[in-house]
């Protein structure tokens, strides 16, 4: 586990330096495209900014976002049952504290975790969700946000949401203007030279190409990303059925209320963006959930990583999707529905109480 | 020149003994934490059940064994505990479980005592309690696996018998119930 964590780091490091010389790449251009001469200065400016940018994601990250998204905080006698989830959900993943816990008013399901440590981390839930998951269902979203947390996907997605976010608005602002300039005037052609016509050509790729770029490595590294908390729900609960059923139900019920944060989209346990029929292809964050579904239920009886990685590689012509997990890792039966759970109470009337 | 090489080597061994050293005591204080947390859900368990035999009272009047064998086994459970020897306090939390099945039972003929709110909201707080423990004991019982692993494994187990290293004990809760899925539900 700690291998997998350290593994997880080190390409967050790597991903988070590569879309900054993408945005870098965009400051040259674009103070190249308002002088040739101003190529070193644009470059300048964007790694001051992304630095700012950084410092800012990092500082107050998680209670920025829970703001952005509209959460609240709540405290244990606003939703007894989903604090004990959550805590019983530390416990099983040994984080050094539980997570900070806040509602969203949404009548789409949906959950998703911010922060960049287990000690500066929240969990956001929707009042959609509580109403309708049972408990078991609850425990697996739970655990798969665990393991978000656990793993440092958070950290990664703060980071690299934001800079993602400022390389599409500049690139798009870039974009905006050299056509606003192409309809309006031909530009000043006296000072005009061979540098300047390259200089122009340039910046016009970066402007393209930087944010498509940023785009792929993102999503490409934040769908492993959701495998691996998958297998990581399925470890701590040590029942993936009720994160596949769960899954089922929140992508079933998905529609756009107007509450869906672009910066955030692809924190949530299920995209909404994928979750409206768009396609789960190149630029999709999350794998499509009848994937993920498929290969939690094709664990058959045993909760491990392994076990994930085996019905993974089953599925996926013997792909693997988690990389290091040892071989000799011990099996981690999966236990029978509700055998830890003596006795509860499913009535519609207490996910009512629940949502309040 | 050979006695740089020779120097260097025991540089080395001395490098990689600490690193293993430093590792070792890594997964014992892991899985210190992991009983620490345990101990922590069991204490939580023994408060809650007086709480829970005080609510139910007034509905459940004819079950008078049944309190008493759950009252019997929660003193043994607490003074295990208190013991803090693992295998003791297992038998003795297998005792108490298998109690508390049969209450559980038991309370099914109670329609009334199911309508309560406080003896539903104590349900939910058992119950929590109860998967904290199997959850803290799956945590516990991983990190032991891994430290024993560690202690047992050439070279570790070099380091180990140096430093003193001793295994650690599996918490495995004996409750003849457990394996089977109970169908109570209220």
């Amino acid at each position: 586990m700690f291998s997998l964590i350290r593994s997880n780091q080190r390409k967050s490091a790597i991903l988070i330096v590569l879309m900054g010389v993408l945005f870098l790449m965009i400051g040259f251009g674009l103070g190249g495209w308002i002088d040739p001469r101003a190529g070193l200065s644009g470059l300048g400016i964007a790694f001051v900014l992304w630095l700012i940018l950084l410092l800012i994601s990092y500082a107050g990250g998680e209670s920025m976002l829970m703001a952005q998204a509209g959460g609240r905080e709540i405290v244990k006698q606003d939703a007894p049952q989903l604090f004990n989830v959550v805590e019983e959900m530390t416990i099983a993943a040994g984080l050094a504290q539980p997570p900070k816990i806040f509602i969203i008013d949404s009548t789409v399901p949906n959950a998703f975790a911010v922060g960049r440590n287990d000690q500066r981390a929240a969990v956001a839930v929707t009042t959609g969700l509580l109403a309708r998951l049972n408990r078991d269902e609850l425990q697996g979203v739970i655990a798969h946000e665990i393991a978000h947390i656990k793993h440092r996907d958070t950290l990664f997605m703060t980071i690299a949401g934001t800079t993602l976010g400022a390389v599409i608005i500049i690139a798009d602002l870039f974009l905006r203007g050299l056509r606003f300039q192409a309809a309006t005037s031909r530009r000043n052609s006296k000072d005009s030279a061979g540098g300047l016509a390259l200089m122009l050509i340039l910046a016009l790729l970066f402007a393209v190409i930087a944010p498509l770029l940023a785009r792929l490595l993102y999503f490409a590294c934040s769908r492993r990303r959701e495998y691996l908390a998958d297998a990581g729900s399925a470890q701590f609960t040590r029942y993936p059925e009720g994160l596949a059923s769960a899954l089922e139900k929140i992508s079933g019920a998905q529609v756009n209320d107007g509450h869906i944060n672009r910066v955030l989209e692809p924190m949530y346990i299920i995209s909404p963006q994928a979750a409206r029929g768009k396609s789960s292809g190149l630029f999709s964050t999350h794998p499509s959930t009848e994937e993920r579904v498929r290969i939690l239920r094709g664990m058959s009886g045993d909760s491990s990583l392994l076990a994930y990685e085996k019905a993974f590689s089953k599925l996926n012509a013997g792909k693997t999707i988690l990389k290091d997990v040892p071989e000799d890792t011990p099996e981690q039966p999966t236990r029978p529905q509700h055998s830890r759970i003596k006795s509860q109470f499913h009535s519609p009337s207490a996910g009512a109480q629940r949502a309040v | 020149m050979t006695g740089l090489i020779i120097l260097g080597a025991i540089v080395l061994l001395i490098l990689v003994f600490v690193g293993m050293y430093n590792n070792l005591v890594r997964m014992r204080n892991e899985v210190k934490n992991a009983w620490a947390q345990i101990d922590v859900q069991l204490k939580r368990r023994h408060d809650l059940i007086p709480n829970l035999i005080e609510t139910v009272k007034g509905y459940m009047t004819h079950e008078r064994e049944t309190f008493e064998a759950i009252t019997r086994a929660r003193a043994g459970a607490v003074s295990a505990q208190a013991s803090g020897q693992v295998g003791q306090i297992a038998q003795a939390e297998g005792q108490l479980m298998t109690a508390m099945r049969g209450f559980y039972a038991v309370a099914e003929n109670y329609p009334q005592l199911k309508a309560d709110a406080n003896f539903r909201s104590l349900q939910e707080e058992l119950t929590s309690t109860e998967n904290k423990i199997g959850f803290a004991r799956q945590f516990y019982n991983d990190s032991v696996l891994k430290f024993n692993t560690a202690c047992e494994t050439i070279p570790s187990n070099i380091v180990a018998n140096i430093g003193g290293f001793k295994k650690a004990e599996f918490f495995e809760i004996k409750d003849e119930g457990e394996r089977e899925v109970p169908q109570v539900k209220f």
